[in-house]
């Protein structure tokens, strides 16, 4: 095999709008390579299409130039193949639905049998420690929870990549920060690969082995930081001087992005 | 888990609260029933008393109070217990309820195809925006196209089609059911949250999957919005389709002999109208009772 990326970014750009009357660039000229295992956090001032790369990844939209592969094929026949699990803001769980059947609905859709389905459902929730609500409704649950729900459906079908939009973003400090040892734990277990959407910085550096620091108008990729923090990451890793020497690390790249920004 | 404790059981649909809250719903229809006979009684005495007058003014009451014009409510049920005529001793009100079960027979069939033929029209829509641009005002046109200049046409077409009356009634409930239904069904599929059908999208889901496993169960309350709304509408289509139809054994004849004979009985009429919207009202609670049994309560839409 010529690579053993799992994501594979050539000359990607998107542009969105193309023939109306202000055509916006949303990501120029990105090449990014991700490899199996890797934990890659995107970080960025809102609008530097970090959400949107993710999409492109995703094959939830197109690029409009440069290839992107996944696994080696095509994002397309990537997606078809259901080679990824996402997770979002919300946790858009099916409030008609029980917690249990809410993480069966991807198996559902690959046509699993009722009794794997239910046994892998199962199995997914003991692994965020929601065993015992199989049986409850999605508004029973709070935000942390639903989010990990969210996440136990993403992985049941054991996709190579995780793709997550700012999984966090709409929780509480003290949960965001036990979800994200979850994740951790979770990326630890599995050996998949984890796209990270994220505007926290030290959530960037706490959670990745890369940083991908992007900038805005156009989206690109300014600078890629190496986080070689031990592993596994633990709560003593919040504490590490290297652990905040990498944080003024990202922001000085955010930072100095910003103003060559507006010195151009 | 301390969350665990708080949380309340799973509540299923049809719990003592939903009874409860049925029974009160029960006991407030009753209460207006007794301020409505209160009211028409209170307004007939008014007028007794004062000749037809607003107290202590020289301007006539609005409606008459005589017996020809407002019969006393007894008299209004005590019609529905006497003979339909001197020769003929079935009760009214016996004749009364085999026509409001033909009636509703056909509003029933005719909510079944504008059920059916509305909630097509959702789907079609939600799949195709040039579609639902190019059609939908014409959907709309249709229901301003007034049901009475409709109604005979479809009776005419129906027969040279050789269709039974009673069919060409149940296409005229059905004109009125669609409308509601296509509007709501649209609204409830495209209420999915953007992320929810890329999440869809990201399992490789077809467009069927999206539609039956996200779109319907999403739509689900709004539906049952429609199809209460549905459900009393279909049963005026039936008895306005009735009277170009011939029909005689339904209740839009009886409702058209009862008005002609108002000046000599105008009791019966009023009798024929009380049954009228108790078909109707028991045709939405029918639909209400399905709704409490499909939709959990958290998802209805009041």
């Amino acid at each position: 095999m010529t690579h053993s990326a799992v994501v594979q970014l050539s000359d990607v750009n998107k542009v969105f709008g193309g023939r109306g009357a202000n055509p916006v660039r949303a990501l120029q000229d990105i090449n990014l390579e991700i490899g199996t295992n890797e934990f890659i956090s995107l970080i960025g001032p809102s609008g530097c299409g970090k959400s949107t790369l993710l999409r492109l990844v995703g094959d939830l939209i197109a690029p409009s130039s440069g290839t992107v592969r996944v696994n080696g094929k095509a994002a397309h026949e990537a997606r078809l193949r259901r080679e990824y699990g996402m997770v979002f803001q919300q946790a858009t769980l099916m409030d008609w639905r029980t917690i249990g059947q809410n993480v069966e609905m991807p198996l559902e859709i690959m046509a699993w049998p009722a009794d794997k389905r239910r046994a892998r459902a199962r199995q997914m929730l003991e692994m965020v420690q929601l065993g015992e609500f199989e049986r409850h409704f999605p508004w029973q649950l709070s935000g942390g929870m639903q989010q990990r729900v969210a996440i136990a459906r993403a992985l049941a079908f054991e996709p190579a990549l995780l793709l997550m939009d700012e999984p966090f973003g709409a929780l509480d400090e003290m949960t965001r920060e036990r979800m994200q040892m979850e994740v951790l734990r979770i990326w630890g277990q599995t050996h998949t690969t984890v796209i990270f959407v994220t505007h926290s910085i030290p959530e960037a550096v706490f959670l990745s082995t890369r940083v991908v620091v992007m900038s805005a108008r156009p989206g690109r990729i300014s600078d890629i930081v190496e986080v070689d923090l031990p592993q596994p990451r633990t709560f003593e890793t919040r504490e590490d001087p290297r652990f905040f020497q990498k944080i003024t690390e990202v922001r000085e790249a955010l930072r100095r992005d910003e103003v060559r920004g507006a010195s151009s | 888990m301390a969350v665990a404790q708080a949380l309340e059981p799973v509540a299923s649909p049809a719990t003592p609260n939903a009874w409860r809250a049925l029974a009160r719903r029960a006991a407030a229809f009753v209460l207006i029933c007794v301020v409505v006979i209160a009211a028409w009684e209170g307004y007939k005495a008014l007028g007794e008393a004062t000749k037809g007058m607003v107290p202590g003014t020289a301007i006539r009451l609005p409606v008459r109070t005589d017996d020809r014009s407002l019969p006393h409510t007894w008299r209004i049920v005590g019609s529905l217990f006497e003979p339909v005529r001197a020769s003929d001793d079935t009760l009214l009100i016996s004749n009364l309820l085999r026509y409001a079960a033909f009636t509703w027979f056909e509003a029933a069939v005719g909510f079944v195809i504008g059920g059916v033929f509305g909630f097509a029209l959702g789907v079609v829509f939600v799949q195709s925006r040039l579609l639902e641009r190019g059609l939908m005002p014409y959907v709309v046109a249709s229901q301003a196209v007034p049901l009475l200049a409709i109604a005979p046409m479809i009776v005419i077409w129906g027969s040279q089609a050789g269709l039974p009356a009673w069919l060409a009634v149940s296409i005229i409930a059905a004109y009125l059911t669609f409308f509601p239904v296509a509007i709501n069904t649209l609204r409830g599929l495209q209420s999915p949250d953007p992320a929810a059908i890329e999440l869809m999208r990201s399992y490789a889901a077809t467009q069927g999957q999206i539609l039956w496993k996200l779109r319907v169960p999403a739509a689900l309350p709004y539906i049952f919005t429609a199809l209460k709304i549905s459900a009393t509408s279909s049963i005026v289509g039936a008895i306005v389709g009735e009277l170009p139809s011939g029909i005689q054994t339904g209740l839009g004849r009886a409702l058209l002999t009862f008005s002609q004979y108002f000046t000599t009985g105008p009791e019966r009429l009023f009798g024929a109208v009380l049954i009228s919207a108790l078909v109707g009202l028991a045709f939405f609670s029918l639909v209400t009772l399905a709704e409490l049994w499909l939709v959990p309560a958290r998802r209805r839409l009041e």
